[in-house]
């Protein structure tokens, strides 16, 4: 990404927005955090101002932190001839509705992600706002900065269940019509609720519960012996050649 | 007098110029459009969900089926967005080829669109044209990866393998025997590279051919000058990328303004349009066939003149060779590592985005550390072009809605992922 005018952006960013933002610089791309309530007014200016200018909304998109971090493969516990192999916890695409995780709590669940670019300048910014409350997450809407913002949160309403307040039409749009639920949520079943097939008999599609069972082949686990660092200093080594 | 009221046509979702499954709900007053709401979601497949419960590796396949004419620049984005994350990158002979490929599937792409919209404005000759290269280039996908469009051929680190040395060729059949046969292989004597600079000194002819059949014809002007204008200014508030901003006249392009892979050492002009209507957007895609044919004649040269490794030497994410594998135990463990578990991605948040022939297609991609995505976005051009349909085509004629269809260049995989 446009790398040489990241730290020029982060110093207009602090220097204009002060403590609103919580800014930060990883792998070249700026993030800033911003709060619900500040973000109309951020918007605004960073469209509008000279030294931002961004005139173009890439993305809106939602992020469901519940379950973040957390692994299902155990391997703490060693047993005499090998660590044990435990598929532990319900991460995604392992429960049906009905066994879906509950009374989970994750502080700071959701969060509606805005990608950003300016045409003119050549840079890009991410904001991200936390909804406040996870039982009604609302996160006011940006289509009256940027009218192609529309669609976008009208996705990420209808899969996150964020509500986008201000939103002119905020309606489901990519899931069926009459659908239950928010599917992109994490304690959403992968396979979903329903199943439709045509009835010969009653000569019309009908909705059944799904048939499928859940099922991953790969369990998810995260390393923490730094596996890249270890390929690393390896092909460093060249111990192989020797 | 009579009353007289709007009334409302549905507009797909099964009409061979709703270009897939796009359902759209219009108000019409006589033939003028009143207001026109889009449904769309008819072929969501869940993808990014689906990707959360897979390792990394496993979904490069699913880029595919997204944006199903232009398939290797999605395999590009989530890819990229992987090496990103993981602070790796492919070698420099595996940036060449990427680029090649991208350009071929840019070419591919643009081919489908200028055949499909001449086909909804109502020139048929125009398609079958098109379709004649697109084969030609679906057999350098096949010749590389076995398949015809659904490749997964990029792999984070570099590619699956190196180009074929030998390009593939036509069997005598009851079908194909004697002067057919030997046309059909005039080409495929020595590598696939020999046969893509064939291609490429061919290219160019066909080009005219197809700007022969609609540049100056009439009917094809008067069913695209002046349709569907949209300003700079608007198309940029609208989120539009790529051809549906330079036609507006604004000469952004990722490709020139954030270039990955190997396109800063490409030699290209970005071509701009003037009114922003479906005319121009038509020869701005025009002129990028010719453009990407001259980025894939400057690959074929460099990969003709530099051997090289395609795939980073980490076993963590790429496998070992099967000799390997025969001999060496540690690559043995690698191997089984890689294929069971898969690798795992430094926690942390990315976006790459690339110049995918329809516009800005990008991956938003966190992870949490483990060996799956914890959520991956795919940001689509189509589906913000999409957006703007109903803002664009009020007070439009119905007819001009398919023109409009058209110049957005949709492809349902990607609008509703």
């Amino acid at each position: 990404m446009s790398v040489t005018n990241e730290t020029s952006l982060v110093e207009r960013l602090a220097a204009r927005f002060g403590d609103m933002l919580a800014v930060k610089v990883e792998r070249n791309e700026v993030t800033a955090e911003v709060s619900p309530r500040d973000l109309i007014s951020v918007a605004t200016a960073l469209r509008d101002e000279s030294g931002f200018r961004f005139t173009t909304v890439i993305d809106v998109c939602g992020v469901d932190y519940l379950s973040y971090g957390q692994t299902e493969w155990d391997t703490d516990t060693a047993q005499g001839d090998s660590f044990s192999r435990g598929v532990e916890g319900q991460a995604v695409g392992r429960f049906t509705w009905a066994e879906r995780p509950r009374g989970v709590e994750q502080p700071r669940r959701y969060a509606a992600v805005i990608h950003l670019l300016s045409v003119e300048l050549n840079q890009r910014i991410r904001l991200r706002a936390f909804c406040e409350d996870d039982a009604f997450p609302v996160v006011p809407s940006i289509v009256p900065i940027w009218p192609g913002a529309d669609w976008f949160e009208r996705e990420t309403f209808d899969l996150f269940g964020i509500i986008f307040d201000g939103h002119p039409d905020l309606r489901r749009i990519l899931t069926d019509y009459g659908f239950v639920g928010h599917p992109f949520r994490k304690d959403f079943p992968l396979i979903g609720n329903v199943e439709v097939r045509y009835d010969a008999e009653q000569k019309r599609v009908v909705y059944e519960p799904v048939s499928i069972e859940p099922r991953v082949l790969v369990p998810r686990t995260i390393r923490n012996d730094a596996d890249l660092d270890q390929a690393r200093a390896e092909s460093a080594d060249h111990w192989r050649e020797n | 007098m009579e009353e007289i009221r709007n009334y409302t046509m549905n507009f797909g979702p099964q009409h061979p110029a709703a270009h897939g499954v796009l359902r759209l709900v219009l108000e019409m007053d006589g033939e003028t459009i009143v207001r026109a709401d889009p449904h769309i979601g008819l072929l969501h497949r869940g993808t990014e969900k689906l990707a959360e419960s897979k390792p990394f590796n496993q979904s490069i396949g699913y880029m595919d089926r997204l944006d199903y004419v232009s398939m290797m620049c999605n395999e590009h984005a989530y890819v990229r967005a992987i090496e990103n994350l993981m602070g790796i990158e492919a070698p420099v002979r595996a940036q060449y080829i990427r680029t090649m490929f991208d350009e071929i599937t840019r070419i591919l792409n643009h081919l489908m669109w200028v055949g499909s919209n001449a086909l909804d404005l109502g020139a048929m000759a125009v398609f079958l044209y098109a379709f004649r290269e697109r084969e030609e280039l679906m057999d350098v996908y096949e010749a590389v990866s076995g398949a015809r469009m659904h490749a997964t051929y990029y792999r984070p680190g570099g590619v699956y393998r190196d180009l074929p040395e030998q390009m593939p060729q036509y069997r005598e059949s009851p079908w194909h025997k004697g002067g057919d046969l030997k046309r059909l292989n005039a080409w495929r004597e020595g590598s696939m590279l020999d046969y893509l600079t064939e291609f490429t000194n061919d290219f160019p002819k066909r080009v005219d051919e197809y700007e022969a059949l609609l540049t100056n014809n009439r009917i094809w002007k008067q069913r695209t000058v002046g349709i569907g204008i949209i300003d700079p200014e608007k198309a940029q508030a609208w989120g539009m990328t790529g051809a549906m901003l330079r036609g507006s006249g604004i000469a952004w392009d990722l490709r020139k303004k954030q270039p990955y892979a190997a396109y800063d050492q490409m030699d290209f002009d970005i071509p701009v349009g003037v009114n922003g209507d479906c005319y121009d957007r038509y020869l701005v895609r025009v002129e990028e066939m010719r453009q990407s044919n001259r980025i894939i004649r400057q690959c074929v040269e460099w990969l003709k003149a530099n051997p090289g490794p395609v795939m980073v030497q980490n076993y963590k994410v790429a496998p070992p060779s099967r000799e390997e594998m025969k001999n060496d135990m540690e690559a043995l463990i690698h191997h089984f590592k890689l294929f069971t578990e898969g690798y795992g991605v430094p926690a942390g948040e990315t976006y790459s985005a690339v110049e995918a022939p329809k516009g800005e297609f990008g991956c938003y991609l966190v992870s949490d550390g483990a060996n799956k995505p914890f959520r991956v976005h795919l940001r689509a051009p189509g589906f913000a072009h999409l957006s703007s349909m109903d803002a664009i085509v009020r007070g439009h004629m119905l007819a001009d809605v398919v023109a409009m269809i058209g110049t957005y260049d949709l492809v349902f995989g990607e609008v509703d992922r």
